[in-house]
């Protein structure tokens, strides 16, 4: 008898299971695998290309001069990108102005406000929205929101003239294609996505904590206030990232309305570029060290994107950490 | 079992392949049974501005003769010339003369003119009618230096007019373009105060909008108010556009009418390789701003049914396709011209 019987190892143990479902499930992890390390391949093969593609012209310029450079004429070889970089960081954040409160309004019409029953079909009509290709918003901007919007811009900017810090921002509107357009159109493209991931993050809100607060006598605003909002406080951050990330990279919707200009102008009203809508409208003609710059500014994006997403995941989990700090 | 539904996958997989192979193996066998006519493909791309007359054209052809099927995509002289280099098509449109850098090597291309046109010089001023630009006040104006309508150049110019107080927008190419080229050339040649320099890309002003191709400029003309742009006469004409009255070499105030575009392109002179030049040309009635527009050829071709075929379509474009220039709003080649060009083709694309 022995005193303790130890299990066979793994190794040793036959199972049963004939030879070739082991192959199989060997194949299966190698396969998985390979797809897992394909993406890291493939987006390590993109920086690395473009980055190289672009060094021609970032050595031009400087990496200083060619970020914050603010001349950009292909035909004297000079390349300074701040004119995109700028349009590109107001039009999104025009964008995200409009969107954010109204995907964030709409979530929470659709799970706090609205009869069970019309749930659905909102949440359906609004998945639509994400659905339409960008170059028919791209079409609807250019040929019916151009046109009919100018004159509000003008009496706007009508109205805020006395106000000094306003006029700036706010100036002459002589054409409907400028930064506040090109916004208003992204904010319409990215409140889909935001709105959806606002929803799914509003139903993870425990029954408890929201009843918790109507027992305190709270009122639905204050419930939502002080027990949806902060629970949810991470979620809102990381699905408005992903509304920034998609607003960042939009291209052809932009480049039909934002007016080609490339020169800066605090007046949103002005026409100016993004660098999306500058590499789709130069990228044709360009030849040598102009197409060189047009990828650098494609390198500037994409480190850019990269960042914010970082940013994002930094602000969520300090969110989460402070969020699950406080209710433990 | 298992075996069973492995088979029937097998079959069909087997012979979806077949069948997509056998569709791919057909290819286009002409019926070839009157013998004249070449069949085939030609791809074509390039420039925009004579994009109205070429989809014209090729319209015709196709009733001329049915079996030699061309495509055009407009999509700027720049990128035409650059797809021609590449090899990517068998002949490019192109309003702008082919540059150093362009990717086409010297000795391997040839000019062959087909059409002109006014290059108009449109705007958006609704109490306005009948404007009338002189060739500096235009320099300054598409320069960003006037940037208000009732500036007291263009009030000078226009004596009896009432100017309002709008803000000027210019509409320019957002793209490379031989139209811009052929604009920004005639501004450098005729006036001293333009600075900006002659090209495909211009450094523009501030008060500047951008627009893809002359039909964006033209839509960009259209919806603001106070802007003022240059399109050729076909988009012009399609969007309903009002166009100004320039100063010619002259001094004499001239719109952009088809006889005005002959006029100019009678004085032109023709150099060697058939490039000219009727920007600014002399001339009571000539308009200034005429653009002249050019097919690029191959001086080899790989394929000898392709040259056939380019060379069948240009010889029409040059004799029976010049009748359809007027109705589509561009002015036909002056008969001097045009037989040169027709010779160049025959030497360049021998039988």
């Amino acid at each position: 008898m022995t005193a303790t019987a130890t299990p066979p190892s793994p190794e040793d143990l036959d199972l049963g299971g004939d030879s070739r479902a082991r192959g199989a499930d060997r194949g299966f992890r190698g396969l998985v695998t390979f797809a897992g390390l394909t993406v890291l391949i493939v987006l390590g093969l993109i920086l690395v290309t473009t980055t190289l593609r672009a060094l021609p012209a970032i050595q031009e310029e400087g990496v200083v001069g060619f970020v914050t450079g603010t001349r950009w004429a292909p035909n004297d070889d000079v390349f300074g990108t701040f004119v995109m970089l700028y349009g590109t960081l107001v039009t999104s954040l025009i964008g995200m102005i409009i969107a954010v409160p109204v995907s964030i309004g709409i979530a929470l019409f659709v799970t706090e406000v609205a009869r069970r029953g019309a749930r659905k079909y909102i949440v359906t009509i609004i998945d639509l929205l994400a659905t339409v290709p960008s170059v028919v918003f791209g079409l609807v901007g250019v040929l019916v929101v151009v046109p009919a919007i100018t004159s509000s811009y003008q009496w706007f900017a009508d109205l805020v003239a006395p106000v000094p810090g306003l006029q700036s921002i706010f100036g002459a509107a002589n054409t409907g294609r400028n930064y506040f357009t090109a916004g208003l159109v992204l904010a319409v493209m990215i409140i889909p996505i935001i709105t959806s991931i606002s929803r799914e993050v509003f139903a993870t809100v425990p029954e408890t904590d929201k009843q918790a607060a109507y027992a305190l006598g709270a009122t639905r605003w204050e419930m939502i206030k002080g027990a949806m909002l902060p629970h949810s406080f991470g979620g809102l951050v990381g699905a408005s990232m992903l509304g920034l990330g998609r607003a960042m990279g939009e291209t052809i919707a932009v480049t039909l309305v934002i007016g080609g200009s490339f020169h800066i102008s605090a007046n949103l009203f002005a026409p100016g570029n993004t660098m999306a809508a500058a590499i789709a409208q130069q990228w044709g003609e360009s030849s040598g060290l102009h197409t060189d710059a047009l990828v650098g500014i494609g390198v500037i994006l994409f480190v850019i994107t990269v960042l914010i997403n970082f940013l994002a995941r930094w602000v969520v989990r300090r969110a989460e950490i402070k969020m699950k700090g406080a209710h433990s | 079992m298992k075996l069973n539904r492995r088979a029937i996958f097998g079959t069909i997989t087997a012979s979806t392949l077949a069948f997509s192979l056998a569709a791919c193996g057909g290819g286009d066998d002409s019926a070839d049974g009157d013998g004249e006519g070449v069949s085939g493909e030609i791809t074509a791309s390039g420039a925009s501005f004579p994009d109205a007359f070429y989809a014209a054209a090729i319209d015709a052809y196709a009733d001329v003769n049915p079996d030699l099927v061309l495509t055009y995509n407009a999509v700027g002289s720049g990128t035409g010339k650059s797809e021609f280099g590449e090899g990517i098509n068998d002949f490019a449109g192109t309003d702008s003369l082919v540059g150093d850098d362009e990717g086409i090597e010297p000795g391997s291309y040839q000019y062959i003119p087909t059409v002109a046109a006014p290059i108009t010089v449109s705007y958006n001023l609704p109490e306005v009618e009948g404007l009338q630009l002189s060739q500096e006040t235009l320099a300054q104006v598409f320069q960003g230096d006037i940037t208000k309508w009732n500036d007291e150049a263009i009030a000078a110019d226009n004596p009896e007019a009432t100017l309002p107080d709008t803000d000027i927008t210019i509409a320019h190419r957002s793209d490379g373009s031989g139209t811009t080229s052929n604009f920004t050339t005639f501004l450098d040649e005729a006036t001293d105060s333009w600075t900006l320099g002659a090209g495909d890309t211009v450094e523009w002003p501030a008060n500047a909008v951008g627009g893809e191709k002359n039909t964006g400029v033209a839509q960009a003309i259209q919806d603001t108010e106070g802007a003022i742009g240059y399109v050729d006469l076909a988009d012009a004409n399609a969007s309903g556009l009002v166009t100004a009255s320039i100063e010619n070499a002259d001094g004499n105030f001239t719109q952009p009418t088809l006889e005005g575009t002959t006029a100019g392109l009678e004085g032109a002179v023709v150099n060697d390789d058939l490039s000219y030049n009727p920007l600014n040309a002399s001339g009571p009635d000539a308009y200034p701003i005429t653009a002249p527009t050019y097919i690029i050829i191959r001086t080899e071709y790989e394929d000898a049914n392709v040259a056939a075929g380019v060379k069948e379509f240009l010889t029409w474009l040059l004799t029976d396709g010049q009748d359809l220039a007027a109705e589509n709003d561009f002015a036909p080649l002056p008969d001097g011209l045009r037989q040169q060009a027709l010779d160049a083709l025959n030497e360049t694309i021998a039988d």
